[in-house]
């Protein structure tokens, strides 16, 4: 164990990949420019000097490849923790992802099963170029079989991507790439890992109920101090893991505060704040004193960098969602 | 009919164009592998009967296809690994899965894919070619593990169209996988026919652009194919690297029983394709060195009629699993937020069990 030390999500990434692959020889590492390179954002940095080039594996530049390899290897029990560029880049690895991996364990009655661990920074806001930024998170998380993360800091990085290393099915760990080097925590190597399929209540209160996850979170937060500095009491919390959803903690807070302002960074129609909404709609309807309300990005192509801002949602449609849902009466 | 570069020891009437290998020198593997290939015609055709009279779901036959998998079954070691599509039944037979478990995933039932038999094996791969890349990360874990096994990945024609087949060349040859390629080349994907596939003449030709050694075989040939096989499989276990496997065969029955190939293809082409057929030519084979006679042929159709009529009695009687067994193996253990609908996945198949009770009963 060595001694807390103030880092940014993207170092936890590391720190936990580290610390596990000292643990367990059966992880290996797949990526593009992962090895020497250390990663486009140093994810993996100096992983390949430490653990050799067995375990840490710079693949040509194939993305259905990386996946189907992934699938192979981990059915026949290593763990394979892949790294897929961009979020943006993972589409030729959906075949192999919801034909393959969700479903091997089900199609063999549990004889195989596909413990892998996918990795993807996504969001918006870095001025990357096109095809970069896109949130396109529901459309994983709909597919049974499959865990979707998405840690929203470095502690909560650290401890759920070794619990997504463990987990005997396979996991998308969705890394929001805004917040990468934003901020820093203390993290210590306690090689202890966060449960999956469970939301963070990162504040308490009982006058409304903000949902969000990932790099929408930070300014999500931001609201709730400003709401809190006028006397508003509200909850906030971290949903983190998008299938399975923790909808008991979800619907428990509803149910509490009566108002709930869902916030996320994807298009909205079809998104997970729908599936919240709805759960939350089917399960506390007499308890909302108002109607449910998301802030999401739009139905709209991603747009080029000049006009990102304009998409993202920010804090002030946040604390207007959240006065609208207050003064509903 | 022989073809310089094409790897062939019989004629279509079982006479030999070379001399035969040393293994041929007795009966033991020829009447092994004939033995299978019998069975898994017999069961083939009676997997179409029972679907034709609605006791099994839409089936993929594996008619001509006999001596590419049973030479493949036999060449593989025991744990090796098996990366099928769907229409390797008579490989999967070989290594040891049984007819009854063939028939019950064809009759819409996972367990056909979950026997202790399959060790390893993937199940049968419906999207097409994605297997080849399973193959090559299966040989992965035995190169990491510094095991002497093999990955064997099957696909059709069609399949060399796909991108994942060329990555799966691809890096079989840069990491040197102990990954072995063999194309059941049956000239046709559905309805379109192999030259309107690709227009390389040789589909083996695929291995030169990944440095993937490759031969094409004749896949009717039971004898060639063995021998294809223990060049590539003993090549991959050496540390020697992936081989790629073109075996020219063709698929004498429909794609599968949705489909009808008189619809696109010419009757004269498959009943030239009828005189190239493998089970009949080992056949002849047997025969000409006297390893085999009528009264053997009669005694063997008749116990391996048997054989598939007791696995259909047990398939027949197998009934449907539970319906929560759909959430069972889902996840090694069942989020929380399903638990509500498994059990009610349960209750809803309960007489009376639905969202409008009486209404419906």
């Amino acid at each position: 164990m060595t001694q807390a030390q103030s880092i940014t999500l993207l170092e936890a990434v590391n720190l936990a990949l580290r610390s596990e692959m000292e643990r367990d020889a059966d992880i290996v590492l797949l990526g593009e420019d992962i090895g020497r390179n250390g990663g486009v954002f140093r994810a993996t940095d100096r992983l390949q000097d430490r653990f050799g080039e067995d375990r840490v594996r710079d693949t040509p530049l194939a993305e259905a490849m990386i996946a189907g390899l992934a699938v192979g290897i981990s059915s026949q029990g290593l763990k394979p923790v892949a790294e897929i560029q961009f979020m943006g880049f993972i589409f030729p690895t959906m075949e192999q992802l919801v034909c393959h991996a969700a479903r091997m364990r089900n199609r063999t009655r549990g004889r195989l099963s596909c413990p892998l661990v996918i990795r993807a920074p996504f969001g918006g806001g870095i001025h990357a170029p096109e095809h970069h930024s896109e949130s396109t998170e529901a459309l994983f998380a709909h597919i049974p079989g499959l865990k979707v993360i998405v840690p929203s800091s470095p502690r909560r990085a650290y401890g759920l991507l070794l619990g997504a290393i463990r987990d005997p099915d396979p996991v998308l760990f969705l890394e929001p790439k805004r917040i990468y080097r934003s901020h820093k925590e203390e993290v210590e190597d306690t090689g202890e890992a966060l449960p999956l399929g469970r939301c963070f209540t990162l504040r308490t209160g009982d006058q409304l109920t903000l949902i969000s996850w990932g790099a929408m979170l930070s300014e999500t937060m931001v609201a709730a101090d400003q709401l809190a500095s006028e006397g508003i009491r509200c909850e906030v919390i971290d949903v983190a893991s998008l299938n399975p959803l923790d909808l008991d903690t979800l619907q428990q807070s509803a149910s509490r505060t009566g108002r709930v302002v869902i916030v996320h960074e994807a298009p909205r129609t079809g998104g997970v704040g729908a599936e919240i909404a709805a759960s939350i709609a089917e399960h506390c309807l007499l308890d909302l004193q108002a109607p449910i309300i998301r802030v999401t990005g739009y139905d709209t192509v991603m747009p080029y960098y000049r006009l990102e801002q304009q998409y993202l949602p920010n804090q002030q449609d946040i604390l207007d969602a959240a006065r609208q849902t207050l003064e509903y009466v | 009919m022989s073809h310089p570069s094409i790897l062939q020891y019989l004629n279509p009437d079982g006479d030999t164009l070379c001399p035969l290998p040393v293994w041929c020198d007795t009966p033991d593997w020829l009447t092994r592998a004939y033995r299978h290939m019998v069975f898994a015609r017999l069961l083939d055709q009676k997997a179409i009967a029972l679907q034709r009279t609605g006791q099994l779901g839409t089936y993929a036959s594996i008619l001509g296809a006999e001596a590419i998998d049973v030479a493949t079954g036999l060449c593989m070691q025991p744990d090796d690994i098996l990366a099928p599509y769907y229409r390797n039944h008579a490989c999967q037979l070989v290594r040891g899965v049984s007819a009854e478990e063939i028939l019950l995933y064809w009759g819409g039932d996972e367990r056909g894919s979950a026997g202790a038999a399959m060790r390893q094996d993937f199940p049968n791969c419906i999207p097409i070619a994605s297997q080849t890349l399973h193959a090559c990360g299966a040989a992965f874990a035995c190169q990491y593990r510094r095991q002497p096994r093999v990955a064997v990945a099957m696909l059709g024609d069609g399949a060399t169209s796909k991108g994942d087949f060329a990555e799966a060349l691809n890096i079989a040859g840069v990491w040197r996988l102990p990954v072995v390629f063999v194309i059941n080349s049956n000239q046709w994907a559905i309805s379109v026919p192999r030259q309107q596939q690709s227009a390389v003449g040789r589909l083996s030709d695929k291995g030169l652009a990944a440095a993937v050694p490759a031969m094409q075989v004749d896949g009717n040939d039971v004898v060639a194919m063995r021998v294809a096989l223990d060049t590539a499989l003993g090549k991959a276990r050496n540390g020697e690297g992936p081989y790629l496997i073109e075996a020219l065969s063709y698929r004498l029955s429909d794609h599968t029983t949705a489909d009808d190939a008189s619809r696109y293809r010419p009757a004269d082409e498959l009943k030239r394709a009828w005189q190239l057929e493998p089970v009949a030519r080992l056949r002849n084979l047997l025969l000409r060195l006297e390893y085999w006679d009528s009264a053997q042929e009669k005694q063997l159709q008749d116990e391996l009629q048997g054989k598939v009529q007791q696995a259909v009695e047990r398939y027949l009687q197998t009934p449907a699993q539970a319906s929560h067994s759909m959430f069972d193996h889902l996840y090694s253990s069942l989020p929380d937020s399903l638990l509500e609908q498994r059990d009610w996945a349960e209750v809803r198949q309960l007489p009376g069990g639905s969202h409008c009770g009486e209404e419906s009963a």
